[in-house]
């Protein structure tokens, strides 16, 4: 084996042959062979119908679409198979789909069939410029130097690129408004609070009627948001009801474990825990009411709802924050208070100590 | 030996001559307003190296070409979708057509959706084909990139454009992204949702670079203006820019070629632009558009009106990304959940990694393996006759293994529906993966070089031994031989013209280099004896004449024994020690 380090043909010129390293000598280009359509007039001419055929077709297509386009009502639909489609919508784009088509299949079949088919050679050369055009540069670039003064008055160079350097200030300054900052002020405020405050009703998330704990049977879940969030319009109401967004179970107490510190968070067995799944922010909605496991339809992450929310399978890490509910003076279920901890995926600056974990009180 | 081929003079060989044979009449209506330009702009200059400019013609060469018409049908559509979308996340009553959803509450830019599919004639059928000419652009872009990657062709001198490429196919993902987060539908507002979560995992800057991103809180009021811009402005804008120098550096490095008889490093062989690439590239063209148009027709993609407006309490089971994003969506699907919370610190490692870190190897992996692999071979010439994958075992090993592990998260990215359709346990389809996206590339790769190996073994044989010629011999003493004929010179010359690099062993004359070189280089040997120590080498000149003459002997002595081989295998290896 050889111990040399440049391997290959010298140099980076192409077309070198070595004799001993390749032995088989290249025969050079194959001979042209002429098609069906180069030797039999009469292919020939099938070959032309067809081109002419596809290229007639198109005008008669374009024609069909703007036929369709003003003649076709839009509330037909078409129901065929597995297809069943707006018919409108449907030859619109038939016939403008088969025009282009069929004016490519044209062109296609023009080019193999009829076009001369033997083949050319173009000669490549090197990507490299010459060595002329090398010399050339190096030395008017010198001269472009020299002729600039920069070399003899250096201060202007120097100069010159802290001013470029700088300039790209403003530019990335004037960015700095592309959304207000995250400090621990405006976090308090934005994504570790949500619209939650004790006395805060409980309500269905559609109809937004409150309920008691008698209208729910063991084993349900009810989707719920809070009662403010109806005054709530727009973004801003998007924004809260992605986080305020919660599900109220009824489980047996028996089968379920409560921890002394979370016994009044909760009505005889009915728990309240934020819908947003702490790995990205999907809302949780899949309910095994066996096992009382709520499944992430996102990615698969598995919180176990009789054991104050933990993550038993999936890629989410902290468990479901709960919401701690209480009954009002009419017997509607409210909120105590706030999450305890902010809800939603996790981010850098969360402090994730007070987030419950199994073994905890 | 050679045969006479017609070519292309250089351009500086040949003199300025007026045709001799007498112009048709387009030419002498067309004179004037040619004339008129030329004194202008110079056409006559600009096109010469143009108009019969050679290409080589291989269908593999159309998959760049699918993913430049789509990008087009992308254009076009995408300014059509423009006239009617309202990029708003104001809050409307929508009182459209369709019936199902009058009277709910949703965003303008939603209710323009709902207005460009039902009210504007033709509006879903161009929806539709701009939603398939997106996955169509990416998957071409890919099939494109492994072309490229398995044939070599990211060699010295287009090392440059394969990184435009992978420029390219990361802002194609990005923009297929922006473009589906934009209807405001609850499968696009749930994407948004992830990407959220995703932004927010990154370690130190995720909050701020969050409230930059959304300008506040999710979902906040400026993300789809802001997407909007990002898709219809910034990334197209780009693109164009990133294609136009691909297709530039294309001219330039002029094509790459598959070898064989007459092909060669100096030159290209194929079809002039005029007139054959005009009909057959452009004809692709149109016939690109035109599947797109009927697929767009015939196939329902993201019926929005289906989903229903954006609700970020609710989503579907069952939800997923369009295809592109799929390898992400595994990784983060099936990643272990690992956060750190250090004092009030939370590090959500169980989503920076599979949805930062993945799409960065991926892409990462992609942009250096050029120059990994040219580190590795030392190699400084310039390259345009294409390899057969099986002549770079090792390079078309690590392709196959990225492709497993690849396909691998794509698996993963739909557990859920693994699950369903083949009744098996969700969480043992995890759990496999989360395995299996280590090791399954591992076997990928030993298996292929294996495969490789062994195909250049065959192509050995069939220099040395030549074709199989299907006629059974049986001698007088039993035994059973198949007749060999010999291959032609092309063939012959096809299987043997490829590069061989030597495994290196570790150097041992040091004289002259510093303890830091000598650890590189000890290095680089290690790497080419790991990618280049079991290829198998090709035959010698003493190699090929010795077979020859076994064959002429064989001819002379008809009905003997000399001109066949025995089936059972002969242990001819040659490789290197």
């Amino acid at each position: 084996m050889s111990d040399d380090t440049s391997q290959g043909r010298p140099g980076t010129e192409v077309a070198t042959v070595d004799e001993e390293r390749y032995p088989v000598p290249d025969p050079g280009l194959e001979p042209h062979i002429p098609r069906l359509t180069d030797v039999d007039e009469r292919a020939a001419n099938r070959a032309t119908r067809q081109v002419a055929t596809f290229f007639g077709l198109v005008p008669l297509l374009s024609i069909g679409f703007v036929v369709v386009y003003f003649a076709v009502p839009g509330n037909v639909w078409v129901d065929f198979g597995p297809l069943r489609a707006n018919t409108r919508n449907l030859l619109l784009g038939l016939t403008f789909g088969l025009a282009l088509l069929f004016l490519g299949i044209g062109a296609v079949q023009w080019g193999r069939k009829l076009m001369d088919d033997e083949e050319k050679i173009d000669y490549r050369h090197s990507a490299a410029s010459s060595d002329d055009d090398k010399n050339y540069m190096l030395t008017e670039l010198d001269k472009v130097v020299d002729e600039s003064k920069l070399t003899r008055r250096k201060i202007i160079g120097r100069t010159l690129l802290a001013a470029l350097a700088t300039i790209l200030l403003p530019m990335i300054a004037g960015l700095a408004d592309l959304g207000p900052w995250p400090t621990k002020k405006k976090r308090a405020e934005t994504i570790e609070r949500t619209i939650w405050a004790p006395g805060i009703r409980v309500v269905q998330d559609v109809t937004f009627e409150p309920f008691k704990p008698e209208d729910i049977e063991v084993g349900q879940l009810i989707n719920a948001e809070p009662a403010n969030l109806q005054d709530l319009h727009g973004s801003e109401y998007q924004t809260e009801k992605a986080k305020a967004a919660v599900i109220v179970v009824r489980m047996d107490p028996n089968t379920i474990t409560i921890p002394p510190s979370r016994q009044d968070w909760q009505i005889g067995g009915i728990l309240c825990y934020s819908k947003i799944c702490t790995h990205v922010g999907c809302p949780i909605s899949l309910w095994e009411q066996q096992t009382h496991h709520l499944l992430c339809p996102c990615h698969q992450s598995t919180f176990d709802l009789g054991n104050s929310g933990v993550v038993v399978f999936g890629p989410a890490k902290r468990a479901l924050p709960q919401l701690p509910i209480a009954l009002d003076a009419e017997g509607y279920i409210i909120a105590q208070r706030d999450f305890t901890v902010p809800v939603g995926p996790s981010y850098f600056e969360r402090d994730s100590r007070n987030d419950y974990e199994v073994g905890d009180n | 030996m050679a045969q006479p081929a017609a070519t292309v003079p250089d351009e500086s060989a040949v003199q300025a001559q007026t045709p001799k044979k007498e112009l048709g009449p387009v030419f002498k209506v067309a004179a004037g307003p040619t004339k008129y330009l030329d004194d202008r702009l110079g056409i006559a200059g600009l096109g010469r190296p143009f108009l019969r400019k050679v290409f080589p013609d291989h269908w593999s060469f159309l998959l760049g070409e699918i993913a430049l018409y789509s990008f087009i049908v992308l254009i076009l559509s995408g300014i059509f979708l423009t006239i009617w979308f309202k990029p708003s996340m104001a809050e409307i009553e929508y009182e459209g057509t369709y019936e199902l959803l009058r009277g709910i509450q949703m965003s303008e830019a939603y209710a323009s959706t709902l207005g460009l599919s039902f009210d504007i004639r033709g509006g879903l059928l161009l929806r539709q084909m701009h939603h398939w000419a997106a996955a169509v652009f990416v998957a071409a872009m890919l099939a494109h990139s492994l072309r490229i990657f398995f044939t070599g062709a990211f060699r010295k001198p287009r090392e440059i454009n394969w990184l435009i490429g992978v420029a390219m196919l990361t802002l194609g993902i990005i923009n297929g992204f922006t473009g589906y987060s934009l209807p405001d539908d609850l499968l696009s507002g749930t994407g948004l949702r992830f990407v959220d979560g995703l932004i927010r995992s990154i370690p130190v800057i995720g909050t701020w670079a969050e409230f930059f991103t959304f300008a506040g809180e999710f979902p906040g009021e400026l993300i789809i203006p802001r997407l909007y811009m990002v898709h219809i402005l910034l990334v197209p804008a780009l693109l164009l820019g990133l294609i136009a120098a691909h297709l530039a550096l294309v001219v330039y490095h002029k094509h790459t070629q598959y070898g064989g008889p007459g092909r060669t490093e100096g030159n290209v062989v194929g079809f002039p632009v005029f007139p054959v690439y005009a009909a057959k590239a452009g004809g692709f063209f149109l016939i690109v558009f035109g599947v797109l148009t009927l697929m767009g027709a015939t196939m329902q993609i993201n019926p929005v009106w289906v989903f229903g407006p954006y609700n970020p309490a609710e989503v579907t089971a069952g939800s997923q990304p369009d295809w592109y994003m799929g390898f992400v969506e595994g990784g983060i699907r099936i990643m272990p959940n690992w956060e750190w919370h250090i004092g009030s610190t939370t590090w959500s490692w169980n989503v920076a990694i599979p949805g930062l870190g993945l799409m960065g190897l991926f892409f990462g992996l992609m942009a250096i393996y050029p120059f990994v692999e040219a580190w590795v071979t030392g190699d400084k010439r310039e390259h345009h006759v294409l390899d057969r994958p099986r002549n770079a075992p090792t390079r078309t090993a690590f392709g196959v293994a990225a492709i497993t592990g690849y396909s691998l998260l794509m698996i993963g990215g739909g557990n859920d529906l693994v699950a369903t359709q083949f009744d098996v346990s969700l969480n043992a389809v995890t759990n496999f993966l989360r395995v299996a996206v280590f090791v399954g590339p591992v076997i990928a790769f030993l298996v292929t070089k294996r495969i490789c190996i062994g195909l250049q073994r065959a192509d050995h044989d069939r220099l040395i031994h030549g074709a199989e010629s299907g006629v059974i011999d049986r001698a007088p003493s039993g035994k059973y031989s198949e007749r060999h004929r010999p291959i032609g010179p092309g063939e012959a010359f096809r299987l043997i013209e490829h590069d061989e690099t030597p495994a290196l062993l570790p150097v041992t004359d040091v004289d002259g280099m510093s303890v830091r070189e000598i650890r590189g280089e000890q290095l680089r040997r290690r790497a080419t004896r790991f990618f280049f120590i079991d290829t198998l080498r090709r035959p010698t000149r003493a190699e090929l004449e010795e077979a020859a003459r076994h064959h002429a002997h064989g001819h002379d002595e008809i009905g003997a024994d000399g001109e066949h081989h025995a089936i059972e295998a002969e242990e001819e290896h040659h490789l290197a020690k």
